[in-house]
């Protein structure tokens, strides 16, 4: 698993995909996304040598923070999400880890978490939405989340349509 | 009756579209009888398109009658030579598809339609649905006219209000 960081300008994506290739390495699953200014990569990759110094030229020339993790994971382990969640309320310190503790303690695990604060830097909005699944009931994953008075929680079933 | 092979991505028979029919006979009826066990075989979809098989003939199963919590619909349909006439309102909603194993993603889709179709003897058929079924409709037809869903796939980040009207052809400014 490899993960990248830096400040985001145009081409770090393109930069760092050629020199994998280049060097030979496969690309797997990926999530790339622009937060608060900085670039952020994650990436599955497979191949054989040292992944770090196929990536260091480009890396460097970037400015990225480079790290890699050896993984057993493999590719088609793709869970369907059937639970959604959002969540929006005044900013204030421990939203998150008051609504993913009791997702947790409601047996519900996460599959894709994305927050983002709106609003405005007087007023910040803190907003988060979550998939991912779990077999108890939507009614028991709202009760596990009645409880956090100042934030809006909707709860949502998630049908995937295949056809 | 017998379970047809599916074409899968990137087959480029997905791509062509299909012709409406001419003839509701015996045949047309055999191949329906064929194509809905197809949809039976597969791990739970509640529709299938004929070109999914390799047949460009405008027809399309669906069935949402069976889903987890239940949705408004109108049971299982035949659809023949379907058209949807009138779309409104759009919402995102997360999609698969028998031709994309092990893939799903969020498709922004009018939540209700009006259509009009022709049942497997010719008769003149006409629905109002909404939501899921209104849903699995738009994504069937989409086959029929060589469009998979991965061709409207969006990010769940994608900001629906800065979308318009949702018309034939794709989501446009």
């Amino acid at each position: 698993m490899l993960t990248l960081v830096g400040e985001d300008r145009p081409g770090i994506v393109a930069g760092v995909t050629d020199a994998l290739f280049r060097g030979g390495w496969n690309l797997g699953e990926a999530s790339m996304i622009r937060l608060g200014g900085n670039f952020s990569v994650m990436m599955m990759v497979r191949g054989t040598g040292d992944v770090t110094e196929a990536l260091r030229p480009a890396a460097q020339s970037m400015g990225l923070h480079m790290h890699v993790d050896e993984i057993s994971g493999d590719l088609h382990q793709h869970m369907v999400p059937n639970i959604q969640v959002r969540v929006s309320g005044a900013d204030r310190a421990g939203i998150v880890a008051q609504v993913t503790g009791a997702l947790a303690e409601a047996g519900f695990n996460i599959l894709e978490l994305e927050s983002d604060v709106a609003g405005s830097r007087e007023r910040p909005v803190y907003i988060m939405n979550i998939q991912g699944v779990t077999e108890t009931t939507l009614e028991r994953v709202e009760q596990a989340l009645d409880a956090l008075g100042d934030v809006d929680v909707s709860v949502s079933s998630i049908e995937t349509l295949i056809g | 009756m017998a379970v047809l092979e599916i074409l899968r991505i990137p087959d480029e028979r997905l791509k062509r579209p299909s012709e409406p029919v001419e003839h509701f006979d015996d045949a047309l009826r055999a191949f329906i009888a064929d194509l809905e066990e197809t949809r039976r075989h597969g791990p739970g979809a509640v529709g299938i398109a004929a070109p999914q098989v390799g047949c460009f003939q405008r027809i399309v199963i669906v069935d949402v009658s069976n889903t987890r919590k239940p949705v408004p619909n109108h049971g299982h349909m035949v659809l023949v030579n379907p058209e949807i006439v009138h779309w409104e309102g759009y919402e995102m909603g997360r999609e698969g598809c028998l031709s994309v194993p092990d893939y799903t993603g969020n498709v922004i889709r009018a939540t209700h339609i009006r259509l009009k179709a022709r049942d497997p003897h010719g008769a003149a058929l006409e629905y109002t649905m909404e939501g899921f079924e209104a849903r699995a409709l738009q994504h069937e037809i989409d086959h029929l006219d060589g469009t998979l869903f991965i061709d409207r796939v969006v990010s769940r980040r994608t900001d629906l209000f800065r979308r318009k009207v949702y018309q034939k052809g794709g989501a446009k400014d």
